[in-house]
């Protein structure tokens, strides 16, 4: 039991320790993709991943890269399932993840908007602010809403005149 | 195992379909997700609603796709990309469920690359040619104002797949609608020439906005969204004259056959082909 125990910890924290393939610098449990490890009485690992948007090109690696970590680990059975619901949301970037991504020049997000109901369209300029995580400062703009991945947006910093990336809240 | 070596990484040891690069036989995207089909629901129905939502999905995506090196500013190629990218996402869920429920087992390449212009059920404004950059956009308006209306809807479906699928593409579709209606009010409100153009393409896009709704009333929603956007813009209400006929009986303007030729023309030269 206390065997099982452990190895059920280690396999969680083997699974945990797989970097994402578009923001290396984030492993998935800072991404917060990877909703759970378990380990079946059988001794079969169950991972379970969450798409971070829907078009995600990288999900099929992701899925790939933690059954050959538990596999090389020595977890012979691995499955890994597909979790839809709820949907991945910028909140779930845990703080550690938010540190690593200012420390490598991506603005982390601010919190996802929430609410029940029809989203509202908002026509008027409400821009919230954006530090610029190379200088600080919040002299900022947004360039484009889209960029090279799917969870970020362009922006550029006024005052060190630096583009920089910005993890978009979701 | 080294990180550094992605297609290494890739193809030792593990599933023989688990793929990333370009072809067919991609893994399927639902891989893992509980299929079960509640109680209660129609099958078919369940299945002819995926591909109907799926079907302009794709359709839409291609047609973003072409703006690609032609868009005015490369922060707006990357950006339809993007958006393409999100609704081709959406597809392939969507597509994964129907081929669960309507009981024929198929996978998202088989609805993708092996149907013909009759069998899509997309309705006709996702496949019109993309003109000029104002209709692009007047058309992302009306089709993403209408989509998020709808998957806010459908992410209360009593088939909790359908229902997962749509309060995440809500997300997604939310940024599309905000970026449609932003170039359209710096169209609308911007020089002589891009007013003329926007308020064209608002009159070409309306007579498509009634084929839009069918199952759940979201026309009201829908048309004071393009209300807000238009006025903010400037520009005049269009009419919104509906034409007859109907994207969803499979009926389809010319433009869709030559569209689906270039989608499908590799899958179908080479079926099963993997790479």
């Amino acid at each position: 039991m206390v065997t099982t125990l452990l190895d059920a910890r280690r396999a969680r924290h083997v699974a945990e320790q797989v970097p994402d393939p578009e923001l290396p610098m984030l492993t998935l449990a800072d991404l917060g993709v990877l909703r759970g490890v378990e380990l079946t009485e059988d001794g079969t690992v169950v991972a379970r991943l969450t798409p971070t948007y829907s078009g995600c090109p990288a999900m099929a690696e992701m899925r790939a890269d933690v059954a050959a970590r538990l596999r090389d680990a020595g977890y012979e059975r691995v499955e890994i399932r597909t979790v839809m619901d709820p949907p991945w949301t910028s909140d779930w970037i845990t703080p550690a993840g938010r540190r690593k991504l200012a420390e490598h020049g991506i603005a982390p997000p601010g919190p996802a908007p929430r609410g029940a109901g029809p989203v509202p369209l908002v026509l008027s300029p409400t821009r919230h602010t954006v530090s610029c995580p190379r200088c600080g400062s919040a002299d900022t703009e947004e360039t484009s809403r889209f960029a090279a991945t799917s969870c970020k947006a362009l922006w550029r910093c006024r005052a060190c005149r630096e583009p920089f990336e910005y993890v978009k809240e979701i | 195992m080294s990180d550094d070596h992605v297609y290494l990484t890739l193809a030792e040891g593990h599933e023989d379909d688990a793929r990333w690069a370009y072809g067919t036989g991609f893994e399927d995207p639902l891989h893992g997700v509980d299929t079960t089909v509640p109680e209660g629901i129609d099958a078919g129905e369940l299945a002819a609603l995926c591909v109907a939502l799926a079907d302009d999905a794709l359709v839409s995506a291609q047609r973003l796709a072409e703006w690609i090196t032609r868009a005015p500013e490369l922060e707006e190629e990357v950006a339809l990309a993007n958006i393409g990218l999100d609704l081709l996402g959406q597809a392939r869920l969507l597509y994964s469920r129907a081929g669960q429920v309507d009981g024929t087992g198929r996978d998202e390449d088989a609805y993708a690359y092996f149907r013909d212009a009759g069998d899509f059920r997309n309705v006709r404004l996702a496949e019109l040619p993309n003109a000029d950059f104002a209709f692009s956009i007047a058309r992302l308006l009306m089709l993403s104002s209408w989509r998020l209306a709808h998957f806010e809807r459908l992410a209360s479906h009593p088939d909790p797949v359908l229902a997962a699928i749509a309060a995440k593409g809500v997300k997604e579709l939310a940024y599309h609608r905000q970026y449609a209606a932003e170039w359209a009010v710096r169209l609308g409100d911007g020089t002589e020439e891009s007013h003329r153009r926007m308020r064209r393409a608002q009159e070409q896009v309306a007579p498509y906005l009634g084929e839009l709704f069918t199952a759940y009333d979201v026309r009201d929603e829908v048309v004071a969204v393009l209300r807000q956007v238009t006025e903010a813009a400037g520009l005049p209400m269009p009419v919104y004259r509906p034409l007859p006929g109907s994207g969803r009986d499979g009926e389809h303007t010319e433009h869709l056959a030559p569209l689906l030729a270039e989608l499908q023309g590799v899958a179908r030269a080479h079926p099963e082909a993997t790479w």
